[in-house]
């Protein structure tokens, strides 16, 4: 068995053990990266001496004995989303090509300090803003499973580096299921865990009520080791929770006798794709013979989930996205006259300046969603769309606290379809948001959803499953989708579209 | 002379003030808020409005600016929370300032002038909000040479800042100079700003329109002029009293009513002392307010409020009352004392428990200490005359040793040097005169003046005065009144 086929949770054990050096396991990955990224594009950037140089230093810290943090020697992949010193974070965004941050994101911080070894940077669409990765300025990731085909997004870099051996362990963000839906596509656990659990300081933001970080791998074991290091409270955040963390692998390995699983029924309503639909329902049916209970319950005011999204987070975004005027970073119109692009007129050089250098730095779907969330704000429209969908999205928060007295989890399709091809929903705006369905809810409502793989389309292609909980039932989410992981080996099973 | 005594109509102004607090740190950020330091040097990812940073409240600038709300009588709200005003500037790094828009953490208060000499009728001006917000950066525009340079400096981004929206409440240019040295002196005694308008720590706009009644019974209003720009309390008045005579004078030409055109802002231009139309936008601006995600709502319980409260000084209105009452001095000279500031009134009481007695201290601070220090310039805490000195030459005027005009001499001469009084004194030749030489002195000068000496005998006792000034050449330590008194008891015991 090669290094980079083995699960996080085995390759920690095969270096606690000596079988193996963080130098020979980083070297593997990153061979393999080098092999596959040509076709893949999963990352941005990659750290070939940073890694090595960590992976040496926990070597020789091992070695000598001296006490190493838990994902000690284990390589990591982070979105470029997040700020790190070492390496450029660009956003996969035109306008944060040459953007070197003066610190770590929290979670980076964490992630050094846990003695991980960073490869690199995974790619992702431009400002965590699509569901396909082919917003990406830096070009499309492709699906290993199928590389005509998207592997979902945003951060569906860090979801086809896990789907294709690059990287044991990733880094996602989730504003409307950027972590769950690509996680599904591309047939590996992903979990978004309930916002404020995770310190959004230094994740470059996209919809600052909506965006938090999460942990991507092959199974909920490694998820949940990764969350391990990267939760907890900053006092740099206002946002961040406040409570300790707990043990996320202690719970694991309990069995689910009397878990009471929701499954709504407008879930599989028309426009779920059959295949999807039928393992979704056979791994309720596993569940059952697992020792869970299923019940119907009803997410009222989930059909306005996207729309309510899609006000919502433009709106955030097109002020999260102001400072991007090339005033003091990022890309700035160089001063030559180019394209007018539709505008010609000035009210003065520094608007011209602003109004050039933002449309060339930012991508159409960029674009789009700030003059979506500019109009919602705008005086007369506020109370119209952005303080709407602030009310509806109250109410798809009470939907969820209601089901929750009923049932601990809710399940269901992540995506309605499985991966779909690269192209296919570019012209269309709607469709492409619509891809969010599942998953835009947790975000809306604040609370926990984990997805992995639940089996394979007939081509192939994985179908992902979602479990949801409440806020901060992070434990459960993970303990519940191991448990089904124990059962099945959905998740075991690796590509072969992709040759090394 | 008021604009409202020469026309027909009365002035209705409102302010906008915005004072930045004295805190150590920004608002939002652990950058320190030092002004004058070289420019970029206090900065941070937060301030700088870097990708991926995030702001936290300062706890300690929220409660600096709960106890400016409650000085100026403002309700406190339970429940405040912050929101984005979006707008693109390049000394605004966000694109966005913090700042809040429809709940602002206090509201509904009020604060009094009274002028002194009675210049006007006491005003209280209610406050309509206080709200804080960070302050945006400084934007330099070099045109030296030709190059048109803008730079710009971000050390004072994220300093807090609290607004001050008033009723339009003030009646005259006057009132609101003398409404704004109270607002001043009550935040600086509060501890709350130094409010130097030089460093721009205090900054005021100014809302104008006159009211004209109408032979019909109407009342007339000429559009609102917001006034910007006006860099002192004295640019205030001058430029409101410049618009209350431009709008007389457009209202005159046009008869232009309010809501006929958009408000228009008009800058203050000092050394022209005009008002200039600024550039109108096509469109109001639009701020697309909305509440700040990364921030949390914050809330004040009665508790906090009473914290706060607890640790506030006095007020310079009380103050002046109980000054008044605790030295015995005129209303007029409490005030006096009080508008020059808290050292200064720390001064006086350190003086006047010296001297054992509060109108001769007073006197002194006024006619002395006040005259040298505003011809000098500079501060009360630098003065370099401290009040055991003052005391001191205090004492020896009451004791006798020399006359108040001595004594002024001697505070002066103190001041030059900076030597101690004794010093000061010998250096004079100033030595107290004995008893024997003062009766020899006055025998001469009896003996000198027979015309002064027949005028006292015929009743004419002031014409001993002629007396005062020989005795002080003949020896500049005599004391007059002294010297007075017993020339007046020899010639009377003339036959």
């Amino acid at each position: 068995m090669t290094l980079t086929t083995r699960s996080a949770a085995e390759l920690a054990t095969a270096l606690q053990q000596g079988e193996t050096t963080s130098v020979e396991c980083t070297t593997a990955f990153l061979d393999r990266i080098e092999a596959t990224n040509p076709t893949i594009n999963a990352f941005l950037s990659i750290d070939r001496d940073g890694a090595l140089a960590k992976a040496a230093s926990v070597d020789a810290a091992r070695a000598q004995g001296k006490s190493l943090g838990p994902l000690a020697g284990l390589p990591v992949a982070v979105k470029d989303v997040l700020c790190t010193t070492d390496q450029k974070t660009t956003c996969a965004s035109k306008m944060l090509k040459t953007f070197e941050p003066p610190y770590d994101a929290d979670v980076v911080r964490r992630l050094r300090e846990a003695d991980a070894v960073i490869l690199g940077k995974t790619n992702m669409d431009e400002f965590a803003m699509g569901g396909s990765n082919e917003n990406s300025a830096y070009g499309l990731v492709r699906n290993p499973w199928d590389t005509d085909r998207a592997p979902g997004g945003s951060s569906g870099g860090s979801a086809a580096a896990v789907a294709a051996d690059m990287t044991p362990l990733a880094i996602g963000s989730d504003t409307g299921g950027s972590i769950r839906q690509p996680a599904g596509l591309c047939g590996i656990t992903g979990l978004k865990p309930t916002y404020g659990r995770v310190s959004r300081r230094g994740l470059i933001a996209f919809s600052s009520s909506l965006d938090q970080i999460g942990p991507m791998a092959r199974s909920a074991k490694e998820c949940a080791m990764l969350l391990q290091t990267i939760a907890g409270h900053d006092s740099g955040d206002s946002t961040s929770i406040n409570t300790p963390v707990p043990d996320y692998l202690t719970d694991l390995e309990k069995p689910l006798q009397g878990l009471r699983i929701g499954r709504v029924a407008a879930h599989f309503s028309e426009g779920l794709d059959p295949e999807v639909a039928e393992h979704v329902e056979q791994t309720f049916a596993t569940y059952e013979a697992a020792g869970a209970t299923i019940h119907e319950v009803e997410l009222p005011h989930a059909a306005y989930g996207v729309p309510t999204y899609y006000l919502i987070a433009p709106s955030e975004a097109s002020s999260n996205l102001a400072r991007y005027d090339g005033a003091h970073y990022g890309h700035r119109w160089d001063g030559t006259p180019s394209d007018d692009q539709g505008i010609n007129t000035f009210d003065s050089p520094l608007v011209e300046m602003y109004c050039r250098s933002r449309a060339e730095g930012f991508g159409p779907e960029v674009k789009r969603r700030i003059m979506l969330g500019t109009y919602a704000l705008s005086a007369g429209y506020y109370d119209a769309y952005y303080a709407k969908a602030l009310r509806v999205r109250r109410l798809i928060r009470n939907d969820f606290t209601q089901a929750f007295e009923k049932v601990d989890l809710i399940g269901g399709p992540v995506s309605a379809t499985p991966a779909f091809k690269l192209g296919e929903k570019t012209d269309d705006p709607i469709a492409m948001y619509l891809v969010d369905l599942y998953t835009v809810g947790a975000n809306l409502a604040g609370i926990g959803g984990i997805s992995f793989p639940c089996g394979f389309t007939q081509s192939k292609l994985p179908i992902g499953f979602q479990l949801q909980g409440p806020a901060l039932s992070e434990p459960l989410l993970l303990q519940a989708a191991h448990q089904y992981q124990q059962t099945t080996d959905w998740h075991l099973q690796r590509t072969t579209a992709i040759s090394s | 002379m008021t604009a409202e005594s020469k026309h027909p109509f009365t002035t209705v102004i409102g302010l906008e003030v915005h004072v930045q607090l004295q805190t150590q740190t920004k608002l939002f950020c652990g950058c320190v808020t030092t002004f004058g330091s070289p420019p970029n040097t206090q900065v941070c990812p937060t301030c700088l409005g870097l990708p991926g940073s995030l702001p936290v409240m300062n706890r300690r600038a929220f409660d600096l600016s709960l106890r400016a709300a409650l000085a100026l009588n403002c309700k406190i709200a339970s429940f405040t929370k912050w929101d984005r005003k979006n707008y693109f500037y390049p000394d605004l790094p966000k694109g966005y300032q913090i700042s809040q828009f429809d709940l602002p953490f206090s509201y509904e208060g009020y604060l009094e002038v009274v002028d002194p000499k009675g210049a006007f009728e006491p005003r209280t001006v209610r406050i309509i909000r206080v709200h804080l917000e960070e302050d945006a950066g400084k934007s330099m525009h070099d045109e030296t040479a030709g190059t048109a340079d803008s730079r710009i400096d971000l050390n004072r981004t994220g300093t807090p800042l609290c607004e001050i929206v008033t009723e339009p409440d003030l009646r005259s240019p006057e009132e609101a100079r003398a409404w704004l040295n109270e607002l001043k002196l009550l935040l600086v005694y509060l501890g709350v700003s130094d409010c130097n308008m030089q460093e721009g720590s205090l900054r005021v706009d100014a809302n104008v329109n006159l009211h004209i009644p109408q032979p019909d019974g109407r009342l007339a209003k000429t559009p609102i002029v917001e006034i910007k720009n006006m860099n002192s309390f004295r640019s205030v008045e001058r430029a409101l009293v410049y618009e209350t005579e431009r709008q007389w004078g457009e209202w005159q030409d046009t008869g232009a009513e309010i809501g006929s055109m958009p408000k228009q802002t008009r800058g203050w231009d000092d050394s022209a002392g005009v008002t200039r139309g600024q550039r109108h936008k096509e469109e109001s601006s639009d701020y697309r307010y909305f509440p700040d995600p990364d921030l949390v709502p914050v809330t004040v319980s009665e508790e906090q409020v009473a914290a706060v409260r607890s640790t506030m000084g006095e007020p310079p209105a009380l103050l002046r009352k109980t000054l008044a009452e605790r030295w015995d001095i005129p209303a007029y000279d409490a005030d006096v004392l009080v508008n020059q500031g808290p050292e200064l009134v720390e001064y006086f009481e350190d003086l006047a428990k010296k001297v054992g007695e509060g109108k001769v201290a007073s006197n002194w601070m006024q006619q002395d200490v006040l005259r040298m220090l505003n011809e000098r310039g500079g501060h009360i805490a630098d003065f370099p005359v401290q009040p055991t000195a003052v005391a001191d030459i205090i004492g020896r005027v009451k004791k006798g040793d020399f006359d108040t005009g001595r004594g002024k001499e001697i505070f002066a001469a103190v001041l030059e040097t900076g030597k101690p009084v004794d010093e000061v004194v010998a250096g004079m030749g100033i030595a107290a005169v004995d008893e024997d030489d003062l009766q020899k002195l006055c025998e001469e000068l009896i003996a000198e003046n027979p015309k002064i000496v027949a005028d006292v005998k015929g009743g004419k006792e002031q014409a001993a005065g002629g007396l005062i000034g020989q005795a002080k050449r003949k020896n500049p330590n005599v004391n007059p009144g002294k010297v007075r008194a017993l020339a007046l008891e020899l010639i009377r015991a003339l036959p």
